[in-house]
């Protein structure tokens, strides 16, 4: 004890702080999460920072129509003359709703299901996991691809499509999680304890996984916004007149090769924001030691 | 003995998943709101026609008996009359599979043939500036959107260099028709037809190219880390102790084991691939089944698109048959614990 009172104080440093750290410290997390904060703050202010806000619906202004970049046009004109890059910024404000409502719904099933087929074993493991095995044997472009067909073409069915299948990842990522948390000595000594089985779900186990999620969730924004672009390029997601940055490629593409920032550049607006996430999930898998997350 | 107990449990598994995947399809097909005989029939036909069709379909029937039928004709593997070529779904299908099948499976060679090697080079200079190439590559490869690699790939290719054809199986006009296997590669090597091999190859290489991005980054990736847990284990340093050359290390002793987790990781990637396929394949205009699927769609021919997802489904049970049973071979810690999902 008086050894330890010797000791020169040392500064008290914070958890957070040292995570804070290691983080500001990893390239790639830091470049991910800088890019993920670009799109979110563009996307957001959208309508008070983009250069023709009035260039979002169907107007056309054909004097202008199939205009290379330049200053006035940062990414040129459309084949009706609206500025690519005021609808590119109006395309992320879809893209990024599109992936939160998707995760929104996927990411807490997923993992309620994964906690209990892992603790709980046996019949419901059994189900969940058989069930998990028949929804992943589906594409999930080819299952928006049905439903869409059943149903209109909307955002709304899209998200539905994508939403129906993207629950699988986070049940099989928790599932494997839970079944090697669950024999460890402090979910023993809860159920010693008596405490019920709300509490080692919800409060021992699931802050042992939160992490795997947190990265699982970043990697997914990325997919997520990458499916739903695939989907409005084959013309079932996002209907027109209403900015996608799928919808966009598509129609740009009738252009190539001469006019191609119609279609390239709201293509690389895609891979911009799937890198940016992709990049920070990749950074975050780093900092908390996660390997087994893909 | 072991091993064939192993594959009847797969099989039962996979049949299990393809029963399941049989009742997610009747219910997008048959509960979900829109009705089919309206929907081939189009908003002009009278409600008399629309009946007649439901009863002429079944789909007056209980929807027990509706499924009971659904899967009496799919276990015939019989998909139904398309509402819109009025051919059996199974036709149409099986004269656009091949295309299919033979784009995914140069895509998955060109996955391995460039994913494997890019995987042990990053793991031999680990941490090093190759390292972090192929760790970067990897990234890009799988966030880049698969028909925006398609167009960039044709236009650079196709356009602007004049290299390799943009569109099709084969050139127009071109003499020859595969009718073995359906797989023109295969069929021009079994007919001893060259010309046809190398146009079959020319047209194959672009759509497989943009569609193979994210899968040899992810198997580069699995490799790098597999083959950096393989060098922990003490039989390796035990070899490096004995002198047994660098080469002979890796490719003999690391390789092999190293080997099963990208094999895996392709069972999972599977079914991702083969929706790109469907994004690949409008962009080169390449006749397969995800072009027949998606004009199906639009067309609101339903028949048509339950057949699509379900043999969608099919091959991708199959494919992950395929690839347990490789690794069970390649690995046997894996029959002994037993193929689980």
């Amino acid at each position: 004890m008086s050894e330890l009172a010797a000791a020169p104080a040392r500064p008290q440093v914070s958890i957070a702080y040292q995570n804070w750290h290691r983080f500001s410290r990893n390239p790639t997390a830091v470049i991910g999460s800088v890019i993920v904060t670009v799109v979110v703050l563009t996307a957001v202010l959208a309508p008070w920072i983009a250069p023709h806000p009035d260039h979002v619906g169907s107007i056309v202004n054909f004097r202008a129509r199939h205009l290379p970049p330049s200053a006035q046009y940062w990414f040129g004109t459309d084949n009706v003359g609206r500025d690519i890059f005021t609808r590119v910024l109006f395309g992320y404000r879809v893209s990024l709703l599109l992936a939160a409502v998707v995760l929104a719904f996927a990411v807490p099933l997923g993992a309620a299901l994964g906690l209990i087929a892992g603790y709980f074993g046996g019949w419901a493991e059994i189900v969940i996991m058989r069930l998990t095995d028949i929804a992943l044997a589906i594409p999930p472009l080819v299952m928006a691809l049905a439903v869409t067909a059943v149903l209109t073409p909307n955002l709304t069915h899209a998200m539905l499509a994508i939403a129906a299948l993207w629950w699988t990842w986070h049940t099989r990522l928790i599932f494997s999680i839970t079944r090697t948390l669950r024999a460890q000595e402090f979910v023993e000594a809860a159920e010693i304890l008596g405490a019920s089985r709300f509490h080692i779900l919800f409060r021992e186990l699931l802050p042992n996984c939160a992490s795997a999620i947190l990265v699982k969730t970043s990697l997914d924004f990325g997919f997520v916004i990458l499916i739903g672009a695939a989907l409005s390029y084959l013309g079932l997601g996002v209907q027109p007149p209403t900015p996608d940055l799928g919808t966009m490629v598509a129609s740009g593409a009738d252009f190539l090769p001469d006019r191609w920032w119609e279609s390239m550049l709201p293509g690389a607006a895609i891979l911009f924001v799937a890198l940016g996430f992709n990049l920070l999930g990749d950074g975050l898998r780093d900092l908390y030691d996660v390997e087994s997350v893909r | 003995m072991e091993f064939l107990y192993f594959l009847i449990r797969r099989l039962l598994w996979s049949l299990l998943v393809l029963f399941g995947l049989s009742i997610v399809i009747f219910v997008i097909a048959r509960v979900m709101p829109g009705d089919p005989a309206r929907l081939a029939l189009g908003p002009r036909a009278s409600q008399e026609q629309v009946d007649d069709l439901k009863a002429n379909m079944g789909l007056d029937k209980p929807l027990v008996e509706q499924y009971q039928h659904f899967i009496v004709g799919l276990s015939r593997g019989d998909l139904g009359l398309s509402f819109l070529t009025k051919r059996p779904v199974n036709d149409d299908i099986a004269e656009t599979f091949a295309a299919t099948l033979e784009l995914v499976l140069a895509t998955i060679s060109i996955a391995f043939l460039l994913g494997i090697p890019l995987g042990v080079v990053a793991a031999a200079k680990k941490d090093g500036g190759a390292d972090n190439l192929v760790r970067f590559g990897a990234i890009l490869g799988a966030v880049t959107p698969s028909f925006l690699l398609a167009l960039l790939l044709q236009v650079l290719a196709g356009y602007e260099l004049h290299v390799l054809p943009t569109t099709g199986r084969l050139s127009p006009d071109f003499p020859f028709h595969p009718d073995i296997t359906g797989l023109v590669t295969i069929d021009a090597l079994l007919k001893g037809n060259p010309a046809a091999l190398i146009d079959g190859l020319k047209h194959l290489l672009l759509p497989s190219l943009a569609l193979s991005a994210a899968t040899v980054g992810q198997i580069a990736r699995i490799t790098r880390s597999s083959m950096i847990d393989v060098a922990k284990q003490d039989y390796i340093e035990a070899g490096r102790a004995f002198g047994i050359p660098d080469h002979v290390r890796i490719f003999k002793y690391m390789l092999r084991p190293a080997f099963v987790p990208p094999m895996t990781i392709l069972g999972l990637e599977f079914a991702s691939l083969l929706g790109n396929a469907f994004v690949v394949e409008l962009v080169f205009a390449w006749p397969g089944m995800a072009s027949y699927g998606v004009r199906s769609i639009l067309q609101k021919d339903l028949n048509a698109v339950m057949g699509v997802v379900m043999i969608s489904g099919l091959f991708f049970v199959v494919a992950n048959l395929v690839i347990d049973v490789l690794v069970g071979f390649v690995d046997p810690r894996v029959r002994i614990q037993g193929g689980q999902g």
